[in-house]
């Protein structure tokens, strides 16, 4: 085992601590090339990551970049730099260490270029833009050290792409840099290593710690049969958060938490100081509630994914999770979030939002003591990702193809790359990739007289930097109150912002706010002195529930022996559904249809998850209308779809048949929603549409128009174009999720249990309740619009 | 026919699914804000090389417009072109569509914001035109006592949740939507558009049939 310096040893003892065995072992393999570290939080990670830099910098403090740090939060970023000031102070050390992200000043910005400091702590973007200047083999020739920090969230993500793919520009650079990752628990840890640097990273496993204080809210009042808000669990949560110290509440959505939050301040007897805190809130309103944690003042906070990462606050004692997890991984993430110490059980308590959601939580709570992670695998590196790191890489200056290729090669998520692929990808930069070659003038990129690629316009490098990242938000509106320095409030989505009319209510930050209009692309509202908003949410996805949770619901149902940890009115619903119809079982596919009034009901448990159904029932009820079934409408949740029509449905299987499903998919693909939305990211990450362009938004809305024409026009002229067949990969796995009813049928194996049913069944039951109604489009649109003209006329008195 | 009639200034028109305006009375077609050549536009400043083919899906579109309205007079109502140089750079093919377009009947440009001067492609080029009762031009001005047609705004409308270009129309005015393919839309509850249109104002949905609604509804 290795020994630390003796002016290292001294400098622990001196505050009392001990290195970690995990902290010297990958002191000892700091040689290394590549180094995953798989940690709980708490335990000292990113410490073990900088530990070889400071004592290698100890002992030879050269000017220029040694160590180069990569987070996914700026926020953590420049909390390292805080907490690095502490040994660097204390050894005397004679390192500099600085941050670089969106939020660094220019001038500091620009000096870091010309002299770097010692050590650089940076995020993804931050990283391929200084990659993307021409100085950047200056910068980091130098560079010994990448250390890759919560690779875990990067790797669920196109950040992780990037920076993939960045790594490997950086091994061309600095080929005897050596990288670390740093990773909280996570279910399949080769298939890290493979992402992080394929075929030569030893993967280094710390003490797990011991288990978790997990348990199931139990509250007085049942929870109810359907909905998500858990509203009738704030008068207990609220006792709970009471008798800890400082509270983390999860909630699932945005529009969820501010729901949940208004229930509790309801039951807030004690005036405790509780914060909100989302992703739609203004950022100086998240930074208020962040410092005010930070500062002790608060004894809880309502939060979403906002926090799922970011800085530890030692003080949290107490982690409620509202709703079903959904994922055991990013529970077990959550979990980890309260008592942020080594060695000491975190407390975590769940509180499902509805019956469906009692039994995932149980569910959910066996996987999490068994130590049973899930996630779903991951495909190849995305191929937008590509393109836009082809342009970046032409800005920095012309390239080889084939050296270029084969750098890419060299990156986890891009290993298996064909080159006809790369070529594509190359072409898109290059001309645009059309089948009519309009743009012979205009390439973007060129081949030059040394057979290399460069900018055809070296002024085109300013508008490609301006469009890095792979993080395309939904579009969205700031919201402030009306006046002429309105308090920033938060921001809306671009189509909840449409749908509102002038004296509508709806919740942000907690409070009713009234919409008055919309003036210069901001939202304008006024205090409401209404409790309750006419328009509850704003709409946020809802995630689905994963793969391998529902594997296990299903189980959980199948098995009655399993339902004694459950409560009585619970076990008594299931044991309702096996009398009256079957239970769900893992290898078999359970159908039931009933009537009930005029309706034919039709319900499918196909447990692939609230987006693979949403998509079944859009190709469902097409194919029900092609066979004169005339359905009417459905609703979905993570476990089962509903639908109803005007005809009973005889025979299910011919409905479910695979090959008609997928040929159903082709057609309805072509129109959808979800399609144009895949389209619109994938097109902004590889360069088709620009973002963040300076003055656009300025100049008003008729200069820009929707993607969606864009995709409608590809479609129609250039139906093979790279872009599309991106698309369809990506919502394939995406908001799609066809791939997961390929595996339900694949489970199934055509093994499909019809149950004519007496009446509703008590599993289908809480699905009527469920809100999300889609109606069967087509010309029931046509018809619902001219309906809705003709009252707007008639009010108005326009007859 | 499925427009939506209406009179302006005591003349007759016609408000059609595609986004042009009929004049019965003198066989008139009217389209506004073509933006011809975006693309190629784009291209040439450096920015995104969209998909080359909007030019000759607007040419397209309006094609059948004509084939059905066989009109004798047809006004462009300015931002024809995306920019004067994209006139110029017409794909030959796009060139010789509009060639046949424009062949045995009066053509009139009127000229936009985005292309001011006069192009080299036949037919009659115009600041802004005045036809009895009646003036066309790109943007809207001062109410002068004539029936005022103009484009520019883009104006769209939103209802049952979906998004579509619109005419708006009150006493004194008409805004044309936009017909070219890569053209977006101002919501037609934004200020300016707010500011200039009377107070019942209708607005009135492309689409496959037309939809009239009250630009402001509820107010």
């Amino acid at each position: 085992m290795a020994q630390l310096p003796q002016k290292f040893q001294d400098w622990f003892e001196k505050r009392g601590w001990s290195p970690h065995p995990h902290q010297l072992a990958l002191l000892e393999r700091s040689k290394d090339q590549s180094t995953l570290l798989i940690a709980p939080t708490g335990g000292g990670k990113t410490l073990s990551g900088f530990l070889p830099s400071l004592i290698e910098l100890s002992n030879d403090p050269k000017a220029g970049l040694h160590t180069l740090y990569i987070s996914p939060l700026k926020a953590l970023a420049a909390d390292i730099r805080r907490n690095l000031a502490t040994p660097v102070e204390e050894l005397a050390l004679p390192i500099r260490v600085e941050d670089r992200t969106g939020d660094t000043r220019q001038s500091q910005r620009q000096r870091q270029r010309t002299d770097p400091p010692h050590i650089l702590l940076t995020t993804p973007e931050s990283l391929a833009l200084l990659l993307s200047y021409e100085d950047s083999p200056h910068i980091f020739n130098g560079l010994r050290r990448i250390i890759v920090d919560e690779i875990h969230a990067l790797h669920e993500s196109k950040r992780g792409d990037q920076l993939m793919l960045c790594l490997s520009r950086l091994a061309t650079l600095a080929p005897d840099s050596t990288r670390i990752g740093l990773s909280a628990t996570i279910e399949d840890p080769a298939a890290m290593a493979d992402f992080l640097s394929p075929g030569n990273t030893h993967i280094l496993n710390a003490d797990p710690g011991p288990d978790p204080d997990i348990s199931i809210l139990e509250t007085a009042e049942r929870p109810p049969w359907t909905g998500m808000t858990g509203a009738h669990s704030a008068k207990a949560v609220m006792e709970k958060i009471s008798q800890a110290k400082t509270t983390l509440v999860f909630i699932n959505t945005r529009a969820q938490a501010e729901l949940y939050f208004q229930a509790l301040w309801a039951e807030n007897t004690e005036d405790l100081p509780i914060g909100l805190h989302h992703g739609s809130l203004a950022r100086e309103v998240r930074e208020r509630v962040e410092g005010a944690m930070v500062a002790g003042q608060l004894r809880a906070i309502v939060c979403t994914g906002s926090l799922d990462l970011g800085i530890d606050w030692g003080n949290v004692d107490l982690v409620i999770q509202v709703g079903a997890p959904k994922n055991v991984k990013r529970l077990v993430q959550r979990i980890g979030r309260s008592n942020h110490r080594y060695n000491a059980p975190s407390r975590a308590i769940l509180v499902p939002a509805n019956r469906f959601e009692l039994i995932e939580c149980r569910c959910a709570l066996e996987a999490v003591q068994e130590r049973d992670l899930d996630g779903e695998p991951r495909g190849d590196g995305p191929l937008d990702v590509l393109c836009q790191h082809i342009l970046l890489t032409a800005c920095a200056g012309p390239f080889d193809d084939s050296s270029l290729f084969n750098e890419i090669r060299r990156a986890g998520p891009y290993q298996s790359l064909t080159r006809q692929d790369f070529d594509d990808c190359l072409q898109f930069c290059a001309t645009g990739g059309y089948a009519l070659q309009a743009y012979d003038r205009w390439q973007r990129l060129l081949l030059n007289a040394d057979g290399k690629w460069q900018l055809r316009d070296p002024r085109a490098a300013k508008r490609l930097r301006m469009n890095i990242g792979t993080i395309v938000d939904v579009e969205t509106l700031a919201v402030r109150l009306r006046g002429r320095f309105g308090t920033p409030l938060g921001e809306v989505e671009e189509n909840f912002a449409a749908s509102l009319s002038p004296g509508d209510t709806f919740l942000i930050g907690g409070e009713v706010v009234r919409y008055e209009g919309l003036r210069d692309m901001v939202v304008e509202v006024s205090r409401s002195p209404t409790k309750e908003p006419k328009i509850a949410v704003f709409s946020g996805t809802k995630l689905a529930m994963s793969t391998k949770l529902s594997h296990r619901v299903q189980r959980f149902l199948s098995d009655p022996t399993q339902w004694k940890s459950l409560p009585s009115y619970s076990q008594a619903w299931l044991t309702m559904q096996a009398k009256i119809s079957r239970l769900p079982q893992i290898d078999r596919l359970l159908t039931e249809t009933f009537t009930r009034g005029d309706r034919a009901f039709l319900c499918i448990y196909g447990f692939a998850g609230r987006n693979a159904h949403q998509t079944l029932g859009l190709i469902l009820t097409k194919r029900m209308e092609e066979a004169g079934l005339e359905p009417i409408g459905f609703v979905t949740n993570d476990y089962a779809i509903l639908i109803w029509g005007l005809q009973p449905v005889k025979n299910v299987a011919p409905l479910l048949d695979p090959q008609g499903l997928r040929e159903g998919l082709e057609t309805w693909l072509s129109s959808n929603a979800l399609m144009k939305r895949t389209f619109r990211s994938a097109a902004t990450i590889a360069g088709l549409i620009e973002k963040n362009l300076p003055g656009q938004r300025k100049s008003g809305r008729q200069a820009t128009f929707s993607s969606d024409i864009l995709y409608d026009t590809l479609r129609k002229y250039d139906p093979n174009h790279l872009m599309l067949r991106i698309t369809r990969i990506e919502a394939m796995r995406g908001l799609v999720d066809f791939d997961r009813i390929e595996d339900m049928l694949t489970r199934s194996q055509g093994r499909i249990d019809h149950v004519l049913a007496p009446h509703l069944t008590p599993l289908a039951a809480p699905l009527l309740f469920e809100m999300g109604k889609v109606p069967v489009k087509g010309r029931a649109q046509e018809r619902l619009m001219a309906e809705e003209a003709r009252q707007m006329m008639a009010e108005a008195g326009l007859t | 026919m499925t427009g939506h009639s209406f009179r302006l200034n005591q003349e007759n028109l016609e408000a059609l699914p595609s986004g042009a305006l009929w004049w019965e009375t003198r066989q008139l077609l009217c389209v506004s804000d073509l933006h011809l050549g975006k693309s190629e536009r784009m291209a040439r400043r450096g920015g995104a090389l969209l998909p080359p083919y909007e030019t000759r899906d607007t040419l397209d579109r309006l094609a059948g417009e004509i084939n059905n309205m066989r009109p004798k007079e047809v006004v462009c109502l300015g931002d024809n072109f995306d920019d004067d140089a994209a006139g110029e750079a017409l794909h030959p093919q796009d060139r010789d569509l509009l060639t046949r377009l424009m062949a045995g009947r009066l053509w009139i440009w009127v000229a936009g914001n985005h292309d001011p001067g006069p192009i080299d492609l036949g037919g009659e080029n115009r600041a802004e035109l005045h036809l009895l009762g009646l003036t066309f031009r790109h943007i809207a001005g001062k109410v002068d006592g004539f029936g005022e047609i103009t484009g520019h705004y883009h104006p769209k409308i939103r209802i049952s949740g979906e998004s579509r270009p619109c005419f708006l129309i009150d006493s004194s005015r008409v805004i044309l939507p936009a017909f070219g393919t890569y053209t977006g839309g101002l919501s037609s509850h934004s200020s300016d558009l707010d500011d200039i249109m009377g107070p019942r104002a209708l607005a009135v949905l492309t689409g496959n049939k037309v939809l009239a609604v009250p630009m402001r509804p509820g107010a």
